[in-house]
C-alpha cells in the first residue's frame, strides 16, 4: 500500500467518496425539484405579498387559494383544460385503434406486399416532423378544418414507432396460439381482441401513457392551427396567459395556472413511474 | 396459415391512409413547395421553379440570425448535458440506498409541460421593477450585479435558453445512461478490483467502452434535437423570437408559414430542406466518427 495514501484507511476512504457521491446528488437534485417548489410555493403567495418582497422569500407567510380562483376565473384556463383533454383522449383512442390493427396485420396476416409496406413505414421513422408540417398546415388550411378538433386530430393519430413497437411485441406471442385459434375457428378479429391484446397489455399501456404525456404537452401543430382563444390547449393558453392574462404584476396568479397545467402528467407519473421510464427507454426521444 | 390473406390490407388501411396523407404525400410536397417562385397562399399559384427561395433564405437576416442561434445553442448544450448525465449516472450507478428516489427526481422534468414550466425560469431570471429575482439575488451574495437575464444581453439570453435546454434534455440521457451502465456485466468490475485497477482506470478502461455505443447513441439523438429546437425558445423568450434575437431554424420555419410574417410556405418549405440537410450531414460526419471511436461488443449485434 502507498504510503501517501495511507493518510485514510481504505474503507473510510470509500466512506469519504460515498458521502461525497451522495451530497452531489443530492445538489443535483435540489436543481431539478427547485423550479417545482418555486411554482407550487409562489402560486400560494398573495400578489400584495409577492410584490412587496424584493428579493423573493422561499417560503410563504399566510397562503391563500385566491390565485387558483383567478386561474379559472380571470382567464380561461378551464377552457384549455377541457380542450387539452378532449384532444387527449380522442387522439390517443383513435392513435391505439390504427396501431393495433396496424401492428397486427404486419404481425400475424400474410398478404401480398406486406414486407414492402413495412419497409416504407420503417424508413418514415426517420423523417423529421417539420418536414411534413408545413404541407399539413395547407392541406388542413384549405380542408376548412382550421381552428376544429378535427384539424387538431388528424394529422396526430398515426404514429409510425407505435405501430413498430407493438409489432415486435405481438410478433414474440407464440405462433402455436395462433394455429390452435384457427383450428378452433376463431376469427381473426376475434383473436385479437381475445388473445393478443390481453397478453401485449403491458406495452399497449406504455403506448398509450406515452401518447397521452406527448398530447398534453404539444405546442407546434395547435400554434399553427388555432388563433381563436375557444380552442386552445394548454400550451398555447400559457402563453395567452403569460402575455395578457393577469396583467404583468401577478405572478402567483400565473404559477398557479403552471401548476394547474402541470400536475396532472406529475400525477400520471408518479403512479405509472417504471411503465413510463421504460417505455421512454425504449424509444422516447425529448431533446 | 395461408400465404396470401388480402384482409390484411384491411388491418393496415387506416394507419396506412393517414400515413399517406400526412406524412408521405407531404414530404414530397414539401420539395416542390421549395421550388416554386413566388406561391401564392391565396389563389395557390406561383410563376416560375428554381432556386430563387433558397436564395431569399440563404441571405434572410433573420435566418441567419437563426442560424447562428441554433448553432450555438447545439455547441453548448449537446457536449455539456451529455458529460453532465455521464456524471449523474456513475454517481447514481455507484449507490444502492435512494438510487429510486434520486432517479424519480431526475426524470420528472420529461413529463413536464416544456412551455408552462419555461414560466418559472422565466420568474427565476428576470429582473423586473419590484424585484431582483431570485437568481440575481444568490449572484449578489457574491458580489455580481444584477443582470436582466431575459431581456438583456445576447450572451445572458443564450445563457438562459441553454440552461433551461439542459435542464430540459438531460432526464433522457440520464435514464438511457444509467440503464447502459446497469447492464455492464458485474465480472468485469470484479477482475478490475482484484488486479488492483484504480477507479478512474477501470471507469476509462471498462466502463466507458462498455457504455459508448449508449453515449454515441445520445450524441446523435442530442444534436438531432438540439438543432430543431423551438419550443424552449418560446417558454423562455415569448412568441415573438425576432424581435427577441433568439429565433432558432425551426422558429424560423414556422414564422414563415403563420403568424405576423406568415404566409410563404416556399420560404417555409426551402428554410426545412436546409436543416434537414444540416442534419443529415451532423448525422453522417457522427457517424464517421463513431465508426473508429466506439467499441462495439460482440461485433454483430452492437
Amino acid at each position: 500500500m502507498d504510503k501517501k495514501k495511507a493518510l485514510l484507511s481504505p474503507a473510510a476512504r470509500g466512506r469519504a467518496v460515498k458521502g461525497l457521491v451522495y451530497a452531489f446528488l443530492a445538489v443535483w437534485a435540489v436543481i431539478v425539484l427547485f423550479p417545482f417548489y418555486y411554482m407550487i410555493m409562489t402560486s400560494f403567495k398573495s400578489a400584495g405579498e409577492y410584490n412587496s418582497e424584493a428579493v423573493p422569500s422561499l417560503v410563504v407567510t399566510s397562503p391563500t387559494f385566491e390565485n387558483f380562483f383567478s386561474a379559472f376565473t380571470t382567464v380561461s384556463l378551464g377552457k384549455y383544460l377541457l380542450n387539452t383533454l378532449v384532444f387527449t383522449v380522442v387522439t390517443t383512442a383513435i392513435m391505439l385503434l390504427f396501431t393495433v390493427l396496424a401492428a397486427y396485420g404486419f404481425s400475424r396476416i400474410r398478404f401480398k406486399g406486406r414486407d414492402l409496406v413495412f419497409t416504407v413505414l420503417l424508413a418514415l421513422m426517420m423523417i423529421p416532423t417539420e418536414l411534413v408540417v408545413i404541407t399539413n398546415f395547407v392541406t388542413i388550411t384549405n380542408l376548412e378544418l382550421r381552428n376544429t378538433f378535427m384539424g387538431l386530430i388528424l394529422p396526430s393519430v398515426t404514429s409510425v414507432f407505435y405501430i413498430y413497437l407493438l409489432k415486435e411485441n405481438f410478433s414474440q406471442v407464440p405462433n402455436e396460439l395462433y394455429y390452435a385459434a384457427k383450428v378452433d375457428g376463431t376469427k381473426d378479429l376475434a383473436y385479437l381482441f381475445k388473445v393478443m391484446i390481453p397478453i401485449c397489455k403491458p406495452t399497449i399501456i406504455t403506448v398509450t401513457i406515452l401518447k397521452v404525456i406527448e398530447c398534453w404537452n404539444l405546442y407546434v401543430w395547435p400554434r399553427l392551427i388555432t388563433d381563436r382563444e375557444d380552442m386552445y390547449l394548454v400550451s398555447i393558453g400559457i402563453q395567452i396567459i403569460r402575455e395578457s392574462g393577469f396583467g404583468r404584476e401577478n405572478i402567483p396568479a400565473m404559477m398557479a395556472a403552471v401548476t394547474v397545467i402541470s400536475l396532472p402528467l406529475i400525477i400520471l407519473f408518479l403512479v405509472f413511474r417504471d411503465k413510463i421510464m421504460a417505455g421512454v427507454a425504449r424509444g422516447g426521444t425529448k431533446g | 396459415m395461408e400465404k396470401n390473406n388480402p384482409k390484411g390490407w384491411l388491418y393496415i388501411l387506416p394507419a396506412a391512409l393517414f400515413l399517406g396523407v400526412f406524412m408521405v404525400y407531404p414530404l414530397i410536397d414539401v420539395f416542390i413547395y421549395s421550388f416554386e417562385e413566388g406561391f401564392n397562399f391565396a389563389s395557390q399559384s406561383f410563376f416560375g421553379v428554381g432556386l430563387y427561395n433558397y436564395a431569399y433564405v440563404l441571405s434572410d437576416p433573420y435566418f441567419l440570425q437563426a442560424l447562428k442561434n441554433t448553432f450555438i445553442l447545439v455547441l453548448i448544450t449537446v457536449p455539456l448535458s451529455t458529460v453532465l448525465a455521464l456524471v449523474i449516472s456513475v454517481a447514481l450507478n455507484s449507490i444502492k440506498a435512494l438510487r429510486k428516489l434520486f432517479q424519480t427526481i431526475y426524470f420528472l422534468p420529461y413529463v413536464t409541460n416544456t412551455l408552462a414550466v419555461g414560466l418559472v425560469f422565466v420568474i427565476l431570471f428576470s429582473k423586473t421593477d419590484t424585484s431582483v429575482g431570485l437568481v440575481n439575488a444568490f449572484l449578489g451574495a457574491f458580489g455580481i450585479d444584477p443582470i436582466d437575464f431575459i431581456h438583456g444581453p445576447y450572451a445572458m439570453k443564450m445563457l438562459v435558453l441553454s440552461v433551461y435546454t439542459i435542464w430540459v434534455v438531460l432526464p433522457f440521457k440520464i435514464l438511457i445512461l444509467t440503464g447502459a451502465l446497469a447492464s455492464v456485466p458485474q465480472d468485469y468490475y470484479n477482475a478490475a478490483m482484484i488486479d488492483g485497477t484504480s477507479r478512474w482506470r477501470t471507469f476509462y478502461r471498462i466502463t466507458l467502452p462498455m457504455i459508448s455505443p449508449m453515449v454515441f447513441y445520445l450524441i446523435i439523438t442530442g444534436f438531432i434535437g438540439a438543432f430543431k429546437a423551438y419550443s424552449d425558445a418560446v417558454a423562455i423568450f415569448g412568441t415573438n423570437l425576432n424581435v427577441a434575437e433568439m429565433n432558432t431554424i425551426v422558429g424560423y420555419i414556422y414564422d414563415m408559414l403563420y403568424g405576423d410574417s406568415g404566409g410563404y410556405p416556399s420560404y417555409a418549405s426551402a428554410a426545412a430542406i436546409i436543416l434537414f440537410v444540416i442534419v443529415l450531414t451532423i448525422t453522417c460526419v457522427n457517424l464517421y466518427v463513431s465508426k473508429r471511436k466506439v467499441h462495439y461488443a460482440g461485433g454483430q449485434n452492437g
